[in-house]
């Protein structure tokens, strides 16, 4: 199959005024004053005062092939290039090396609402953006009542958008929008907008479109929608393209790629670690961490995911009463979650000595989004023999853990849990699995 | 599925051609954009469509008063009023055509660097809008032209040309205006200030003849100078140099080519750097 869009060598260059960071217009202001003093040195032929200024390799050596019916989630820090990306296969910016070839018809969507104009209203902001997008007048005319539906905001065609609540805005910019229908769609983080029950709909529309065939290229920070819409990942960073291959490896990638660049390795050195005051033996050594698939974890991990805790700390004399403790305190320093190994049934290993790796198994770690300290420590018998208070920091980052798109927003941890009606005696669907009701552990 | 068609996005620099192409395939943007510039401009002015003639109507008083009465000088045959204003419709088009277009780009940069079409539609589609306050000023100047008693002769036929010519002079200079605006903001300040110089190097407000006759050659060189003789000759049937107005219409073709041309060569840099 020929290849719909073709990537080959793409790569783009900005220039620096001085040492700035690009993009912000404020950042040219001394290019702009070097150029004003000769305004005509930038009519004619760049100058060799010109060539020597900063260059900055926005994007570099893209190569890859988009096939008809892919969807693609591509993924990237801020400036690894996603957006400039987006801007060449959109056009609105040229490469400065390399081509992209596109065989069909093409529509970008960077935002929702360009072209939108307060004074117009709702009605004729819908002519306008969808000519803006590239609809034709009979395309939008014959789409013009479903857009409207869609948007729910029928009452108001006729007023001003100004006058518009910020959803209601939203609500028909993306109305327009999910009523382009052409072959290769370009979405730009589009659906970090409007409250929780239009972003469901506008990802349930997403899906409808990348289900019925279509090319769709989608960049999101939104790891949910990316894993929910997409078969194939594409990570960028610092303007190369990193990893290419199905979605949900492509999202592993990126977070670990992203935490490699961060916080800690995925192997953490206990040995060396600040202690508390008190004098104790430095026993823990280090602390490993995995996910899914044993991959190492590196700062980053998806929640629900598992995660694996490797402990290394060698016994001087046989002991088989040792413990391991991890507390997880979350950004306001509350303890959220305790594990501990005297809560394992399974002691059977007996008297132990020399070094030791204890692994710690989480199938799921089902804590809420954000960042968390991690203190471990070690007894022996009674004892407490060891405390790194701040020995990891992890980041929980959101996943599609409900299966529907949709992140928690609120409280501290989740779990899988099920809403039915009640329907006179028929009761609960089949398909609930009965609640087992936990055993009352007793006081110890 | 059979692609609709095949586009290769590659580097581009130096001078550019017209994408006829794309600007036939986007052609139902730019009456849109045009639609909403003349939406915009008379749904929020109280005075509607008196806006538009009110300008060239004060300036005319304005200049009767300061010119004709105070400082003596006299039309080429029709009244004063009729004759400055004549002069003073093309001039208003042209005047707010090039301050409108020259800052178009950057009043629309949420369009330019969010979404692909031909970039020419922004300048071009803002005094396209235009028009309609000169076809307002016409009105005027045919109620005047009753008032003065003054026939209107099949010479007016011509006043297209002069329409078109006054159209793509401001064009010209508009989209090249426009073009630097984007990188060199400056030019928001220097566009009154020539605006200004211009209306006084034309003759708006006094005849031909009051110029030194080994200078007015010269004035074949501005565009404009063709457009208010045109006007006048067209409308009021004021005696006309044709060999000047023929070189000044020329001057204007030139000035579109050349403003689309620079437009077109910063065209590229218009995402990065606006």
């Amino acid at each position: 199959m020929e290849p719909i869009v073709e990537f080959r060598n793409l790569s783009k260059e900005y220039v620096l005024g001085s040492a700035m960071r690009r993009g912000r217009h404020e950042n040219f202001r001394e290019l702009l004053l070097r150029n004003l003093k000769a305004p005509f040195q930038v009519l004619a032929r760049r100058q060799p005062d010109l060539v020597r200024e900063e260059r900055f390799w926005a994007l570099r050596d893209i190569t890859f092939d988009v096939n008809p019916g892919d969807v693609v989630g591509i993924m990237g820090r801020n400036g690894a290039g996603k957006s400039t990306l987006l801007k060449i296969m959109s056009r609105i910016t040229d490469p400065s090396e390399g081509h992209i070839k596109i065989r069909g018809r093409l529509a970008s969507l960077l935002e929702v609402g360009t072209g939108f104009h307060p004074e117009l209203t709702g009605r004729e902001n819908i002519f306008l953006n969808g000519a803006i997008l590239g609809m034709r007048k009979t395309e939008i005319i014959s789409k013009f009542d479903e857009i409207v539906a869609f948007s729910e905001v029928e009452r108001f065609l006729d007023t001003p958008v100004k006058h518009y609540s910020s959803g209601m805005y939203v609500r028909l910019a993306f109305a327009v929008a999910a009523h382009l229908n052409p072959e290769i769609l370009v979405v730009d983080e589009v659906l970090a907008v409007g409250d929780m029950a239009f972003q469901k709909k506008c990802l349930g529309k997403m899906n409808e479109v990348s289900q019925g065939g279509r090319t769709v290229l989608f960049v999101s920070h939104n790891m949910v929608a990316v894993e929910n819409l997409c078969h194939r990942g594409i990570v960028l960073s610092h303007g190369k393209l990193t990893f290419d291959g199905n979605a949900k490896e492509a999202i592993n990638f990126y977070l670990h790629s992203v935490s490699g660049e961060g916080s800690h390795g995925h192997i953490i050195d206990l040995a060396s670690a600040r202690r508390g005051p008190l004098r104790r033996p430095r026993l823990l050594q280090k602390m490993e961490f995995y996910t899914d698939g044993n991959t190492p974890m590196k700062g980053n991990i998806l929640m629900g995911a598992a995660l694996k805790i490797r402990v290394h700390f060698p016994l001087s004399e046989p002991v088989d009463n040792f413990q391991i403790g991890i507390g997880f305190n979350d950004m306001f320093d509350q303890r959220v979650l305790t594990v501990h190994s005297c809560f394992e049934p399974d002691r059977s290993h007996g008297k132990r000595v020399g070094p030791q790796v204890f692994v710690c198994d989480i199938p799921s770690l089902t804590l809420v989004p954000g960042g968390y300290t991690l203190r471990i420590w070690m007894d022996i018998g009674v004892d407490e023999v060891d405390l790194v208070n701040d020995a990891a920091r992890i980041q929980v980052v959101e996943s599609d853990f409900y299966g529907t798109g949709r992140a928690p927003w609120n409280g501290t941890f989740v779990l899988k849990h099920r809403w039915y009606i009640e329907q006179g005696n028929e009761a609960s669907p089949s398909s609930l699995d009965p609640i087992s009701i936990p055993r009352v552990i007793p006081p110890v | 599925m059979a692609p609709s068609f095949e586009l290769v996005i590659k580097p581009r620099s130096g001078w550019q051609p017209i994408d006829w192409k794309e600007v036939i395939l986007h052609r139902e943007l730019l009456g849109f954009l045009i639609w909403r510039d003349i939406k915009i401009r008379y749904r929020q002015t109280l005075l509607v469509g008196l806006w538009a003639v009110l300008q060239p109507l004060v300036a005319m008083l304005i200049f009767t008063f300061v010119f004709n009465r105070l400082a003596g000088v006299h039309s080429d045959g029709p009244p004063y009023p009729l004759f400055a204003f004549a002069g003073l419709a093309p001039w208003t088009f042209f005047s707010n055509s090039v301050s409108t277009s020259s800052n178009s780009l950057v009043a629309n940069q949420q369009l330019v660097s969010k979404i692909y079409f031909p970039r020419v539609f922004i300048p071009l589609g803002s005094i396209a809008a235009l028009l309609v306050d000169l076809c307002f000023s016409l009105v005027l100047l045919f109620g005047l032209m009753i008032k003065y008693h003054w026939s209107l002769t099949y010479h007016a036929l011509l006043l297209p040309i002069f329409v078109a010519a006054a159209f793509l002079s401001a064009s010209g200079i508009g989209l090249a205006l426009s073009a630097f605006n984007v990188s060199f903001r400056d030019i928001k300040y220097t566009v009154p200030f020539l605006i200004q110089m211009g209306l006084f190097v034309t003759p708006v407000i006094y005849p031909l003849h009051y110029i030194p006759a080994r200078l007015q050659p010269l004035v074949g060189l501005n565009p404009m100078a063709g457009v208010v003789l045109g006007f006048r000759s067209a409308l009021l049937g004021s005696p006309a140099d044709w060999g000047l107005i023929r070189l000044s219409l020329l001057m204007s073709v030139v000035l579109f080519i050349g403003g689309l041309l620079i437009f077109r060569r910063m065209e590229s840099r218009f995402a990065d750097v606006i």
